[in-house]
């Protein structure tokens, strides 16, 4: 296997990886660098169990090539908040009950965050949406959607208060 | 199994990369997930430095580059009337990686933004390792298999009058799933008769067709129920729809009269 250098930042950190050509970022994440918040679900882009953030949209990293991600900026779930704090979505995903298994759950937040980066204050047509590529076999979604209006309430509620 | 990746530096070197075994990656959303299943050695091939990623809407024409996503075409205002279908392409992931380019090669029952282009009479620009070439997309497409050796640089179509394009996917799971039938449809009328009508079904046949039966049916008449009733009839009679997890053959025939119908008649 012929190994090749790929520098990117990952979760605001810059790091350098030699990866083996033709390999995922997804087993880049979870089998070199050990950040096995990003899950292997299906393997072809169905399930978005390995959602990731590359340059603010989300991205399926078992089907993006980890030497593609040379200069890019990827955001996996460990990223999201520093350790032993919760970023508000995920937050929202415990105090909601949005998680059985949890095997989803980092795809779904990430998603999540991806939408409301971009639109703070979205309709719940809007949430369905974003997580339409997100597969959840034991919540039925709804839980999620609320979680997903709940975080949104809540990130947008010190904007208002600075305004 | 072994995998490279080079970037191309210029379109007219690709075919030469892909006749020796070598294949283009677009968004990777098709041939990684063939790797992952076991797919041969390959020499892939990115575009990404050939500035295939742009959109350019002059005088009513639109051109898009080979490498626009999916998400590009949903965020561009000007390309409204293609929201609709860039959207019902798998979910944000997808279309944050999924190009427009690679879309003319997915295999039924993908392929939506193809259909919808085969409304638009689209052309495909593409180099064939001597020269750009210029097809018509219904060329193309039936072609497909062959001209995936060269190296689609753009498809460019005249931007439809508006309230004349009209879409529907038809899926299991919403809101979005593959294909159970795939309509586009442009239907522009002039003195309140209808005039070039053309309708493109995906996941109908091996590729995107044309329902030319419809197409003469609508032809001259006035748009009324009676007309939508007769040309819907005709949807699938030079459809070859083929079973699969989705839907079976008898299935996609069964529903394609009645969401064209419902399409038209909205």
């Amino acid at each position: 296997m012929t190994k090749v250098a790929v520098e990117f930042t990952l979760n605001t950190r810059e790091q350098n990886e030699f990866v083996e050509t033709g390999s995922t970022l997804l087993s880049a994440l979870r089998d070199r660098l050990g950040l096995y918040g990003t899950k292997a679900g299906c393997h072809q882009g169905t399930c978005g169990a390995c959602t990731v953030i590359i340059d603010g949209e989300p991205h399926l990293s078992c089907l993006t090539l980890a030497e593609r991600c040379r200069g890019k900026d990827v955001t996996t779930l460990e990223g999201l908040a520093p350790a032993g704090a919760l970023h508000p979505l995920q937050q929202a995903f415990m105090d909601g009950f949005a998680a059985q298994c949890g095997f989803c759950t980092p795809g779904m937040i990430l998603a999540a965050k991806c939408l409301l980066d971009r639109n703070p204050d979205p309709t719940r047509d809007e949430v369905v949406d974003a997580i339409s590529g997100n597969i959840c076999r034991c919540t039925g979604y709804e839980p999620i959607i609320a979680a997903i209006l709940t975080a949104a309430q809540g990130l947008r509620k010190p904007a208002r208060k600075r305004a | 199994m072994s995998v490279t990746l080079s970037a191309a530096k210029q379109a007219r070197l690709v075919p030469a990369v892909q006749a020796k075994g070598g294949r283009i990656i677009a968004g990777g959303t098709l041939i990684v997930a063939d790797l992952n299943y076991g797919a041969d050695s390959v020499a892939l091939i990115t575009l990404d430095r050939l500035g295939l990623d742009k959109i350019a809407v002059k005088g009513g024409k639109v051109t898009l580059g080979a490498m626009v996503t999916m998400a590009a075409v949903a965020r561009d205002r000007r390309l409204k009337f293609l929201h609709p279908v860039a959207d019902s392409i798998g979910g944000p992931a997808v279309r944050a990686m999924a190009t427009i380019g690679g879309n003319l090669f997915a295999p039924s029952p993908y392929g939506d933004m193809a259909a919808a282009f085969l409304a638009l009479d689209a052309e495909i620009s593409f180099h064939d390792g001597k020269a750009t070439r210029k097809l018509p997309i219904e060329t193309f497409l039936a072609q497909r298999r062959k001209l995936q050796k060269h190296c689609v640089v753009s498809i460019s179509f005249a931007a439809p009058s508006a309230g004349t394009f009209h879409y529907v996917k038809v899926v299991r799971r919403k809101p979005v799933s593959a294909s159970v039938v795939t309509i586009a449809a442009v239907i522009p009328q002039k003195a309140g008769k209808i005039k070039g009508a053309r309708i493109a079904l995906g996941a109908m046949a091996a590729n995107a067709i044309r329902a030319r039966k419809a197409e003469a049916a609508l032809e001259g008449r006035k748009l009324g129920d009676d007309i939508i009733a007769a040309a819907a009839k005709l949807i699938a009679a030079e459809a070859s729809p083929a079973d699969d997890a989705y839907a079976t053959a008898w299935y996609r025939r069964e529903i394609a009269p009645v969401h064209f119908a419902r399409l038209l008649a909205a």
